[in-house]
């Protein structure tokens, strides 16, 4: 969680996303996006349905290319971050390839990356560990169920200690007690690491509860409505029911009305 | 855990077996009850007397037929699997190749038999292996496409963002992702390549192939001569649809994976 203060995470400048250019049936998608994301810091985007938030991340990841202006990662450039494979990714499926056993799966990225069988096999056994999954190293992904894989799809996604975490909606499709949990142990292992998480969300209590601080995006075109700062010290299981996190839920949820977007 | 799987496949025969039995009794009760004349329908006991008479030219036939069936069907699958590889590959080959292969698909293709003669050579093997090639090809080509192209598009994202290249989605994505539309298309084939190979040997190629044999003693009246070497190609396309059931239980342990307990005929994965 240390800054340090040097250089930061993300720096999004005057990023502009227009898709369908140039044909006709042009969506402006994001507009004159500004924003700075420190080393160490959990960052939430939150906006209604079509403020392009998922659109944000994937510009990040370089997964997107933006028609305006530049995304630079640790002072590189998007695109040198993805090839230099700086992310790690988690979606809201958690994309586990059936034919890998768990183990397998987390495995991946640092087959890519040319690791030792052994140093694999001693980097798996630790992520499984981290996730508490330690016995389903040789299950397949079928075999577990859906709050299980999307924990062993952060596992894959830190298992070579990305320097950026990108989650696009990760627990999105769990039941509110799983996801409760989920949201306890990512903050858990996110304190473990100290990577640098931009996190996509429409839940406004995952986002006060998760966040160091909060941006609410406004729709068509996306832009920063407001940046909110959260401030709940260490959070645990209490924090849920603490008065600042209510407030700070609070003027999240008039930031998204205000927006038109309050869901 | 396989020794169970294998008693549980063995009581699933059960039943098979004890109705394929009754049916071959009623046939043969039927035919000596109402004497029907061995030009329409032959006695199963005359049938197996044949066989066992005839074993060495059917035996041959079998073996020389199957011979065909089984390499036109392994060229065939190796050209659809890397033809299915490359327009994956360049997308813009597989918008374009695609539906003419659905469309040609729907031709029955057997049916060039006799072109393929004129082709290739009425006296060799080559025609008839063309034919199951061409048999086999689009099936194999069509299926193995789809499994292909219909990843999650989360899956490639996410093969993106650790930067890894085409031919590495290929292989560690979309060849895995293929594996059960492949499948598919095996049991389909499989036994296709059988009769493929029969039809054509009734248009030419060497004499000495079930397809002649069935069509020489037909004409001259051998019946249960020509029943038994109906069996025997049933014998073979039996062997090769368990062939492929074998390479689809291999080549997709997770599938028998307890608890992974939706219907191995659904390719569609779970989301």
């Amino acid at each position: 969680m240390s800054s340090g203060g040097e250089v930061p995470a993300v720096v999004v400048d005057g990023v502009g996303m227009v898709f369908n250019e140039g044909t006709g049936g042009e969506v402006a998608a994001l507009d004159g996006i500004d924003l700075t994301i420190r080393a160490g810091e959990f960052v939430t985007l939150i906006g209604p349905s079509g403020c392009g938030k998922s659109t944000l991340l994937r510009l990040i990841g370089d997964l997107l290319t933006p028609t305006a202006g530049g995304v630079s990662v640790f002072d590189k450039s998007a695109h040198e971050s993805r090839t230099g494979q700086d992310y790690g990714m988690v979606f809201q499926h958690a994309g586990l390839f059936d034919w890998r056993k768990v183990k397998a799966n987390i495995e991946l990225p640092l087959e890519l990356r040319d690791w030792s069988k052994t140093d694999r096999n001693a980097r798996s056994a630790e992520m499984l560990d981290l996730v508490k999954l330690d016995e389903f190293g040789d299950h397949y992904p079928r075999q577990l169920s859906g709050g299980m894989q999307q924990r062993v799809s952060i596992a894959r996604a830190l298992s070579f200690e990305p320097r950026l975490l990108l989650m696009d909606e990760p627990f999105g499709a769990l039941d509110e007690m799983t996801r409760e949990h989920m949201q306890g142990e990512l903050l858990r292992i996110w304190g473990e690491t100290g990577t640098t998480v931009v996190f996509v969300t429409h839940s406004i209590s995952e986002a006060a509860f998760l966040s160091n601080r909060v941006i609410v995006l406004s729709p068509r075109p996306g832009r920063v409505h407001s940046i909110i700062d959260v401030d709940l010290g260490e959070r645990t299981p209490d924090t849920r029911e603490d008065p600042d996190f209510f407030a700070a839920a609070t003027t999240i949820r008039e930031a998204l009305r205000s927006v038109g977007g309050a869901e | 855990m396989r020794l169970r799987q294998l008693v549980l496949s063995g009581t699933a025969l059960g039943p098979a077996v004890v109705v394929g039995l009754a049916g071959f009794g009623l046939w043969e009760g039927a035919v000596r009850a109402f004497g029907i004349s061995q030009f329409l329908l032959p006695k199963p006991t005359s049938i197996l007397a044949e066989l066992m008479a005839e074993w060495p030219v059917l035996r041959h036939a079998g073996w020389e037929t199957g011979r065909i069936a089984v390499s036109g069907l392994l060229v065939g699958i190796l050209a659809g699997v890397l033809l299915a590889m490359f327009t994956t590959r360049f997308r813009m080959l597989n918008e374009g190749l695609t539906p003419l292969a659905v469309a040609v698909n729907a031709t029955p293709i057997v049916a060039l038999a006799p072109i393929f003669n004129a082709w290739f050579g009425i006296t060799g093997t080559l025609s008839n292996q063309a034919v199951v090639i061409a048999v086999v090809f689009f099936p194999v080509f069509i299926n193995t496409a789809k499994g292909m192209t219909e990843v999650h598009p989360d899956e490639i994202e996410l093969m993106r963002s650790y930067a890894a290249g085409e031919w590495t989605i290929m292989r560690e994505v979309r060849v895995p992702n293929a594996l059960p539309f492949f499948a598919n298309a095996l049991r389909v084939v499989a036994p296709l390549s059988v009769i493929a190979a029969i039809v054509a040997e009734y248009f030419g190629g060497p004499q000495d192939r079930i397809g002649n044999v069935i069509t020489s003693n037909a004409g001259f009246a051998r019946y249960d001569v020509a029943w038994a070497a109906i069996a025997v190609a049933s014998a073979v396309g039996l062997a090769l649809f368990a062939a492929a059931l074998l390479v689809e239980r291999v080549s997709m342990p997770w599938r028998l994976a307890v608890g992974g307990s939706d219907s191995n005929n659904n390719p569609g994965r779970e989301t």
